[in-house]
């Protein structure tokens, strides 16, 4: 069972603000969406392999050759926060 | 002798590597070749981390990882992923780190050290790939920061993570695993020691089989040492007080060498890992045995060769195999012929005394031509010492043309001065060559130590004798003494 503090929590982590309301509305959704997972345990998957990719492709690759990258104009065109050619962000923690 | 480990010490490390030969980033073409570019000046929109881009993995970066595994001596795994670790924090534009959690690239796996009690074996608990988060620079200290510049070159950089067991009993032990991870991985070819920011430790550390404490941001292998000392003895006094350990993070400040307790997070810590879905799963054993195959002789075996090809001391074979680099110079020197016991010795004890003293490392090498040294405080520092140099040198000192002063004075003089100048140019230069009288006299006090039955002769009455120690004389100046002067100064060695 979800509680309200789980959905605070995952709000808090996700840097989302959850009003009173709408956690107690995410519970009740969160929870009827574990219901329905939760009639999954009544089928035996003992003997099963979990399945992390819906595709069966292995080893994606590419060579170690150099591209072009972006100029540094660009990197920063969307921000009016920049400093000598860096982010510049508020204090952390 | 065993060691008894009377504090209970326990420290285990996590070892952050950048595989900063490649050419490339981890999951795009960016160059990798930033660290004396403006900031943001190698990026693209993937390692940006801005939204619709696919990341697609760095084949060499694999290759690099499976190379490390084998070199610890480690499982390679069957199959292998990504996973995103999710937090938010400014240096990783995604919200995300790509990076591996339950399956691994290289399992358990061994590093020997020469412990506090000789061999001593650190288990290696796992190694895996990620990518680098970007650089952020503090305005202001950490502690009282007034904002953050964050530069993205860094990010997507690939690393390898390795997390060893518990199993350093002390700060020098520490240390020592360190320096011969970084040997081995130099030795392997994927890393660039001295790179900033191309190796940073995370300690975990414990006295008293007690509650470990993470120490971060260690980034220098000389600064492990440091850290620990004071994170131990910080331990220990607060039992002493009566004081309990936390599980807790520290964040060591190399500056004033102390660890300060980073603020608590009110939340644990809760990185909701889940697979890297833009990311397909690896299955790569089949790469081990090519890859093994251009595995080059690592810093153990190339030591024992040392020994046993050279006839050098263990001391000389482990200081002369610390450094590839400095490796290959040794061999390159003994390959043009000369003995490779005062090779050893010149290069090993005097050569390597001497960079020390004036903070110089070993930065490159042109293979069997030269090790290119810079000064660490002071990169324009720059001095090339050649392989024909140090043969020139050898040579000279071996046959008696210089003292070992001399000598000594000719490695200083090429380390001091910016001019390149040859051992014989200084040694001309500066009137450091033997007198001829100091040759012959040289001559003669050896002739006479080898030719007791001769000189007993002599000294019986038996002129004839001495004719005799003067050809030998002559002989071991190849021509060169004076007859009449070696003559006289046999007369004076038996007289005095």
């Amino acid at each position: 069972m979800i509680t309200k503090e789980d959905v605070e929590h995952i709000g808090w982590l996700a840097r989302i603000e959850i009003s009173e309301q709408e956690t107690v509305e995410y519970m009740e959704k969160l929870n009827s969406v574990l219901e329905y997972f939760g009639q999954l345990d009544e089928l035996p998957t003992e003997d099963v392999v979990p399945t992390y990719h819906v595709a069966e492709i292995y080893n994606v690759f590419r060579e170690d050759i150099v591209e072009e990258c972006l100029p540094q104009e660009t990197v920063l065109a969307n921000t009016e926060y920049k400093q000598d050619g860096t982010f510049r962000v508020p204090k952390i923690g | 002798m065993v060691y008894e480990n009377p504090d209970g010490i326990r420290i285990g490390l996590e070892i952050h590597v950048q595989l900063n030969k490649l050419k490339t980033k981890m999951f795009c073409g960016c160059s990798s070749d930033y660290h004396n570019a403006a900031p943001n000046t190698h990026t693209c929109p993937i390692c940006l981390g801005l939204p619709g881009t696919l990341p697609v993995l760095n084949k060499k970066a694999v290759e690099a990882a499976i190379k490390v595994g084998l070199a610890l001596e480690g499982e390679i795994a069957e199959e292998t992923q990504f996973h995103r670790k999710n937090y938010f924090y400014p240096d990783l534009p995604k919200g995300f780190q790509v990076t591996q959690y339950d399956f691994p690239i290289v399992g358990k796996g061994k590093v020997v050290i020469e412990g506090e009690d000789g061999e001593h074996v650190v288990g290696i608990t796992r190694a895996h790939m990620e990518e680098d988060p970007g650089k952020l620079v503090h305005i202001g200290s950490i502690e009282k920061s007034k904002g953050v510049l964050i530069d993205y070159n860094r990010s997507g950089m690939p690393l390898i993570e390795t997390v060893t067991e518990p199993d350093m009993r002390s700060p020098k032990e520490a240390r020592r695993f360190l320096d011969k991870f970084r040997n081995i991985l130099e030795y392997l070819d994927v890393f660039d020691g001295n790179l900033e920011g191309a190796m940073r430790v995370d300690a975990n550390v414990s006295v008293h089989w007690g509650t470990r404490v993470e120490v971060k941001n260690i980034s220098s292998h000389k600064g492990v040492e440091r850290a620990l000392l004071y994170e131990i003895m910080r331990q220990k006094n607060v039992i002493r007080r009566g004081g309990k350990i936390t599980l807790e993070t520290r964040h060591f400040d190399e500056g004033r060498g102390v660890t300060i307790s980073m603020r608590t997070k009110e939340e644990a810590e809760d990185y909701r890992y889940f697979r890297e879905p833009d990311l397909m799963p690896m299955r790569v054993t089949d790469w081990i045995p090519a890859i093994r195959e251009t595995l080059p002789e690592l810093p153990d075996a190339k030591r024992a060769r040392f020994i046993e090809q050279y006839g050098i001391t263990d001391m000389h074979a482990k200081a002369l195999t610390s450094k590839i680099m400095l490796a290959d110079f040794h061999e390159s020197i003994c390959a043009q012929g000369v003995d490779p016991k005062i090779a050893a010795t010149w290069t090993a004890d005097v050569l390597l005394g001497e960079l020390n003293y004036r903070d110089l490392v070993i930065g490159a090498d042109v293979q069997g031509y030269a090790i290119i040294c810079y000064n660490q405080k002071n990169p324009d520092i720059v001095r090339h010492i050649r392989v024909n140099d140090m043969v020139e040198l050898v040579t000279f000192f071996a046959e008696g043309k210089i003292s070992d002063r001399a000598a000594v004075e000719v490695i200083r003089s090429i380390l001091d001065s910016k001019e390149e100048k040859t051992p014989l140019q200084i040694i001309e230069e500066r009137g450091l060559l033997k007198a001829e009288s100091d040759l012959v006299t040289m001559a003669v006090e050896e002739t006479i130590a080898e030719n007791e039955a001769a000189v007993q002769d002599y000294l019986g009455g038996a002129e004839k004798s001495l004719n005799f120690l003067v050809g030998q004389v002559m002989k071991k100046t190849k021509g060169t003494a004076d007859a009449k002067t070696a003559r006289e100064l046999i007369l004076k060695e038996l007289k005095g």
